[in-house]
């Protein structure tokens, strides 16, 4: 059972996902996963703890990696929001899902929207990451499967790719 | 609202035996038992709901530790507190006492251990007159669902239908629980007359599904001067919690590795699973393994020292060798040299030089450093005669397009199983990859190919695809439609044509147990599986002695799994079975309060994150096989066996404290090292020093 938002009046929010302007009614405590889920079925971003430890949950919010179990609606109000669905605009996506594909590194895989964004938010800061930058830039991202290692050998593999180009 | 009154079929799920009720209806056994189901369309509401339910409960005497379950002053289950218990007996150990050089024992602990697949449980089910209950879930065994479902409901095979979908995860977490979950949003499906959605939050989850088996091992062991092991008995007990689920067979995996890569000339080994009143424990990678291994690989340093020779020859003087037998006295066929494994691993390690240095190091300084190796062995696939009674039946079949596809109720959670077994098929029919699918495991569509467990996948259900798919082929030829050596294209317009003369190209294929296969269900005694992986690790580790924390520094896995079928997914496997074994060994750690998880989060139960993992090294070493597709071993669960000894073999050689049990937390090795002598480990404390 999913912590309660309470049941008082919801209210109008207004922000963009992926681009477009959204319109939701929500209570203003309603956790941002569940209105991206629930109210826009953007079933990308997943929910693995619901405080803020595993990372699953990342999305973008005006450029920061937040945890969207931590993000009370409300204050995503006139926020910029993009999830995993908003990715494939992203040039990066390509060299880093062949990276992932190639690397192993995705298992069961519901860690991975988490990790992409992760990446996607270190490479566009870092595009030529040392092994340090990325293990710390994907260090709120937990993955049970692959013990990570395979993970950061794609997003290397990946950075390396798009600095050649 | 549901409660035990409203169960259609009979309250309990099924598995092995019967003794979990789906509704508690007068006793709860543990305190995460479910009583009443609520639902409601505004999920939002059902807060409220709850809290207007009281329950008012007559407390009964608890037990929740082994040893209280061993005293039997309370019965819990049965008779005894007992769900199984196990007699292996090889050679005469009674002779064996009065010629030892040494007499080695040892008492050794391992945790209950969280799966923490990053998805929680989760099922939607839904209930119509005419075609019965369908179930889409997270979760391992389609056809453990239909079973528990069918006798929950009272409902025929053909008015049940699970399907899985997509799993975030599982490592043996969704084998048995899905059943119960699944059997909630049945019943309220069907009294609600609509469908019915559970997921778990994380809490939820961690509190109330299956961990892994607490264990309890105890070793007494006769030795010559020169370290060579004579014989012994080893006292394998397990906790099942409340009821009995797969607790026999935990016990048994468990059992058969107790003795490890090792010849035992005799030795005796009782193994029990004990009734406690926490939630059932249950399927975890590794499935008992990790727990008996634990001990013998403790063990076998601690038999080094008093022998005064090296981890290193301990192992090399014990090694199983060909045409030696198990302590189930099965024959060792495999042309495995443990010997030439362990001086790989050593190589790779660099272990000579590095424990050599750091003994040196050590001297001073506050961070010291270890070297501890472990080898060991995991069966592939069910034991003894396990196989045989699933039977699994597998089918390939091809449209008139050509395309290929797999049917088999195997499930995909991330360890490569879709990508092995197409993969499988392809090869059989000479066939690009891209041009087979595989069937979503849906037991409508699906023959039962047996449950995504014990490492049995690529091996046992990996042979059927092969010999299925070979069929189709065959089949192809007899008819005359294709001719050897054909192209894709050949094959597709064959399969057109057989298909518009003849209707639906189908093949199936079924196990077939080996014919000169021998199991003793009895007895505990014969070829417990059909194949070994067999491997050695190396972990190094520090110990800082101002945090008192055990990092690992380097860690080298070395293993024999026939022949890697997919390079990339089988690194994968190892490197996170090491990183779970890791945890196992140093981090996670439950923490019990009358029956109950109360650390059940992610924030205070601490599974490893990138920060805490060294470099994970895989090798593989090819041996070749008998059985299986193309040689191939069971490769899933090998990893979760080694690391836990081999790290805590590594912290005795840095600091030379002997600790029996894991999770090694820094306020145990804290413990150990204060001035005062340690205090005398209860038999049911978690910490061990001696
Ligand atoms: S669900 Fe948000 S961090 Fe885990
Ligand atoms: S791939 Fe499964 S949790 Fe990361």
């Amino acid at each position: 059972m999913n912590p309660s938002p309470g049941t008082g009046t919801k209210c109008q929010i207004l922000f963009t996902v992926n681009g477009e302007a959204r319109k939701v009614l929500a209570h203003p405590m309603e956790r941002l996963l569940d209105v991206l889920r629930n109210d826009l079925a953007l079933k990308g971003t997943k929910e693995g703890c619901g405080e803020g430890e595993c990372g699953s949950c990342s999305v973008l919010l005006d450029g920061m990696l937040v945890n969207s179990c931590l993000v009370p609606v409300v204050q995503a109000t006139g926020a910029s929001i993009v999830t995993i669905e908003g990715m494939s605009a992203q040039a990066l996506m390509i060299p880093l899902q062949e990276a992932f594909l190639e690397c192993g590194g995705t298992q069961c895989g519901i860690c991975t929207p988490g990790m992409i964004l992760a990446a996607v938010h270190l490479l566009e800061k870092t595009p030529e990451p040392a092994p340090a930058d990325i293990r710390e830039g994907l260090a709120g991202n937990l993955c049970r499967c692959t013990g990570y290692q395979q993970i950061f050998e794609a997003v290397a593999m990946a950075a390396r790719r798009m600095v050649r180009k | 609202m549901v409660t035990a009154k409203d169960i259609p079929g009979k309250n309990c799920i099924s598995l092995i035996l019967d003794d979990q009720p789906c509704l508690a209806a007068e006793t709860v056994n543990h305190p995460e038992e479910p009583i009443l189901l609520l639902a409601h369309a505004d999920c939002r509401m059902l807060r409220k709901a709850v809290d207007a339910v009281s329950i008012e409960y007559e407390p009964l005497p608890p037990v929740h530790t082994m040893e209280e379950s061993e005293r039997q002053s309370t019965i819990i289950w049965g008779t005894d507190n007992a769900f199984k218990s196990y007699l292996v007996e090889k050679g005469d150990v009674e002779a064996v006492w009065k010629d030892a050089a040494h007499i080695v024992e040892g008492e050794y602990f391992t945790g209950a251990q969280e799966q923490l697949y990053i998805e929680n449980n989760g099922v939607i089910a839904a209930f119509d007159p005419e075609d019965g209950v369908t179930v889409w879930g997270s979760l391992q065994c389609p056809y453990y669902v239909h079973k528990a479902l069918m006798a929950l409901c009272g409902l025929p095979e053909d008015k049940i239908r699970v399907v899985q979908m997509e799993t975030g995860g599982a490592f043996g977490g969704k084998e048995e629980y899905p059943s119960m979950i699944a059997g909630h949003a049945a019943l309220l499906s069907i009294k609600s007359q609509r469908p019915v959605k559970i997921v778990y939050d994380r809490m939820e989850d961690m509190v109330a599904t299956t961990k892994r088996h607490p264990s309890r091992t105890r070793h007494r062991t006769a030795v010559s001067k020169d370290g060579q092991i004579l014989g012994g008995e080893i006292e394998f007990t397990i906790d099942g919690g409340a009821y009995a689920t797969l607790s026999s067979v935990v016990l048994s995996r468990g059992t058969i590795h107790a003795g490890g890569p090792y010849y035992w000339p005799s030795v005796r080994i009782r193994a029990k699973a004990v009734a406690t009143n926490t939630p059932p424990h249950g399927a975890f990678r590794g499935f008992g393994a990790p727990q008996s291994l634990f001990a013998m690989e403790r063990h076998m340093d601690h038999i080094a020292q008093v022998a005064g020779i090296s981890p290193v020859e301990v192992r090399r003087r014990n090694f199983l060798k060909p045409g030696q037998t198990t302590t189930t006295e099965q024959t060792i066929r495999e042309d495995i040299d443990l010997d030439h494994l362990l001086g790989r691993a050593l190589e790779l390690s660099d272990y000579a030089a590095k424990k050599a240095r750091f003994a040196e190091e050590n001297r001073s300084g506050m961070r010291k450093k270890g070297m501890g190796i472990a080898a060991f062995l995991h069966g592939a696939g069910f034991t003894g005669s396990g196989e045989r009674y699933l039977n699994s039946l597998v089918g390939v079949e091809a449209g008139a397009d050509g395309g290929v596809r797999v049917l088999v109720s195997s499930a995909e959670f991330g360890q490569g199983t879709n990508t092995v077994l197409c993969q499988i098929a392809a090869e059989a029919l000479a066939l690009p990859y891209e041009g087979v699918m595989i069937a979503r495991p849906d037991t409508t569509v699906v023959p039962n190919s047996g449950p995504t467990v014990a490492s049995r996948t690529a091996m046992i259900v990996g042979t059927l695809v092969q010999s299925a798919a070979q069929g189709i082929k065959q089949t192809l030829m007899k008819t005359g439609l294709l001719g050897d050596n054909y192209t894709p294209e050949q094959f597709r317009a064959s399969c057109g044509q057989f298909i518009r003369t003849h209707g639906a190209l189908k093949s199936y294929a079924r196990y077939e147990a080996p014919g000169d296969v021998y199991w003793d269900d009895e007895k505990y005694r014969g070829e417990a599986y059909a194949a070994f992986a067999w491997a050695v690790y190396v972990a190094e580790v520090s110990v800082d002695l101002t945090t008192y924390a055990v990092t690992v520094d380097d860690f080298v896995a070395l293993q024999e799994v026939g022949k890697v079928l997919h390079p990339v997914l089988a690194e994968g496997q190892i490197t996170g079975g090491v990183a779970q074994a890791i945890g196992f060994a140093l981090y996670e750690k439950v923490v019990w309060q009358n029956g109950r998880m109360i650390n059940n989060q992610m924030t205070n139960y601490i599974m490893p994150t990138s920060a805490d993992l060294p470099p994970i090294r895989v090798f593989f070493e090819q041996l070749g096989n008998v059985h299986g597709a193309h040689g191939a071993k069971g490769i899933g669960e090998l990893p979760m066996d080694g690391p836990a000894p081999a790290i805590v073999n590594g912290v005795e050689d840095a600091i030379g404290v002997r600790f029996r049990s894991i999770p090694l937390l820094p306020e145990d090795v804290f413990e150990a090292l204060q001035p005062e002598p340690p205090r005398q480990q209860g038999p049911s404390s978690t910490r061990g020093t001696t």
